[in-house]
């Protein structure tokens, strides 16, 4: 707020010229080096690839999109839900949490064979991919949300005669808040990366033959300009479902919560 | 809060609670003896400052008239023991939900009683108005000030009507000019309400100023050094602060608490 309009006017233009210099860079250091296109392709040749695959990209895009996107829901709703779960009950805690850390550390490229063992190849096992990968951020930052109440509030919730359930609605949940929004702007980029890893192994049907399968596809044929292409765009598509968790982000605690005040 | 026979705001209110300790004793896992055996009879309708230095008890007992903590031996009993009388209580930071505005922050303690949404945001507006907040319902703690976050934490205490008001500290972090305001304010509505009030504070000047009777504690574990009635006129102004009457009573308190630090 206090921010004048010429230094926000910077905030978007910084990046974008810094983006054009390494464009730049990377255009005039490939033709002068003569790296083969194969090996490393000058942006202009990404970007003709680009246009040219332009209808295999969409649809890539599509598919990895809409994977990602369930995936990243699954995330949210059973990780806040789990960690309300966890949160509730101390014992439950020292029981479960353990193991959501387990979700954490298992090496996703090693079971997804038994994703698709389980849920077929296909969409499914492709959104179950981009739900283990990206839940345990959701789990962790909402259990940490809610641990972090005021003490000062649960001693005036328990004064007023507040049961547990008042209590979790209308002081530990919106409390969470903030902490749960954090976990989710991880988690978006994260359900993208496990869809694509997803996709190497169980995007073989027509549901699912997304961004990653493209990856595959023109590695194969060295189209290294394509492989380029798709790259960027899988991770543009983060990046879109990032902003969209800090659009909600920010409109759910523009009011009251300092990391989205004075901005 | 249910209660028996709800008051008109002109009339003494349906009148403060007695409140009586025997014995009392707290000692922490930790080992630390907060309070080692005390007695203390609180008339009904008083208003009493407990006058200590920084961490010999006062907050601790404070919690146990409340019921947020609960005594090792001995007896706290609250009114006449059969009902449970509507207590509320001022921390020394205002521990505003941040998520709210004023009014829903003011109205929580009936909103956890029950009480519908339009009834209780009269009486949270009304309790608004007494602290000078009426303007400020809509807005957020994190608009306002640190004096108005304070009134606004002392209305949501008033808005329950409470027979027995608790105050740790309240205006301990407020500049001296916002604390004698709210001083004068706590008295006014002290005389208007006619609650017992129990006011925990280390500023000799404010308890001489604000009480009826200041009884003094030593260092941990807390001991009654002093216990005095004032001898200072109903009606207090700032020109009571120049006044030899209560020169006299802040001395006397100074010399307590010096012999409560030596003890």
């Amino acid at each position: 707020m206090a921010q004048p309009a010429p230094s926000r006017l910077g905030a978007v233009l910084a990046p974008l010229l810094a983006l054009a210099a390494i464009l730049a860079v990377w255009e005039g250091l490939t033709r002068a080096l003569a790296v083969p296109a194969y090996l490393l392709p000058p942006p202009s040749a990404v970007l003709a690839a680009a246009a040219h695959d332009a209808g295999a990209l969409a649809s890539g895009a599509l598919m990895t999109g809409r994977a990602a996107l369930i995936g990243f829901l699954m995330s949210a709703v059973f990780g806040a839900l789990a960690a309300i779960a966890l949160g509730s009950s101390r014992l439950l805690e020292k029981a479960f949490y353990p193991y959501t850390i387990f979700l954490q550390t298992v090496p996703i490229v090693a079971i997804a064979p038994l994703l698709v063992l389980w849920f077929g190849p296909g969409l499914r096992a492709v959104a179950v991919s981009a739900f283990i990968v990206s839940v345990f951020p959701v789990i962790a930052n909402t259990l940490a949300g809610l641990r972090s109440v005021d003490p000062g509030l649960r001693d005036l919730f328990r004064l007023y005669g507040a049961g547990r359930f008042a209590t979790l609605v209308k002081l530990s949940i919106p409390s969470a808040v903030p902490s749960i929004v954090t976990g989710l702007r991880v988690a978006s980029g994260l359900a993208v990366i496990g869809t694509i890893v997803g996709e190497f192994v169980a995007g073989f049907s027509e549901d699912s033959a997304g961004l990653g399968i493209l990856v595959l596809s023109s590695y194969r044929q060295l189209r290294t300009d394509l492989l380029f292409a798709a790259v960027l765009t899988a991770a543009a598509l983060g990046l879109a479902l990032f902003g969209a968790v800090n659009l909600v982000g920010a409109l759910l605690l523009r009011r009251w919560h300092p990391s989205e005040q004075n901005r | 809060m249910p209660e028996p026979h709800s008051p008109a705001i002109s009339q003494p209110a349906n009148g403060g609670v007695r409140v009586v300790l025997r014995g009392v004793r707290r000692r922490f896992a930790t080992g630390v003896e907060a309070i080692a055996g005390l007695d203390l009879d609180l008339a009904a309708g008083s208003f009493v400052a407990l006058l200590g230095p920084s961490g010999c008890g006062k907050s601790t007992l404070l919690r146990l008239v409340a019921g947020l903590d609960r005594a090792d031996a001995g007896e706290v009993s609250v009114g006449d023991g059969t009902t449970r009388p509507s207590i509320a209580y001022v921390f020394q930071d205002p521990h505003l939900m941040p998520w709210r505005r004023n009014l829903d922050n003011v109205a929580l303690p009936l909103e956890l009683a029950g009480v519908p949404v339009a009834e209780r945001h009269e009486k949270a507006r009304e309790a608004l108005r007494m602290v000078d907040l009426a303007d400020a319902a809509d807005r957020y703690p994190g608009e306002l000030s640190g004096g108005m976050r304070m009134r606004a934490s002392l209305a949501r205490a008033l808005v329950i009507r409470p027979r027995l008001l608790l105050l740790d500290e309240p205006f301990a972090a407020l500049d001296e000019l916002t604390r004698h305001r709210l001083d004068d304010q706590l008295r006014a509505l002290w005389i208007e309400l006619g609650m017992t009030v129990l006011f925990v504070t280390h500023a000799i000047g404010e308890a001489a100023y604000l009480a009826e009777r200041a009884v003094v504690f030593s260092r941990r574990p807390a001991r009654i050094v002093a216990d005095r009635t004032l001898d200072l006129p109903r009606e207090r102004s700032f020109s009571l602060r120049a006044d030899p009457a209560f020169a006299r009573e802040e001395r006397a308190l100074y010399e307590a608490l010096v012999r409560g630090e030596a003890a």
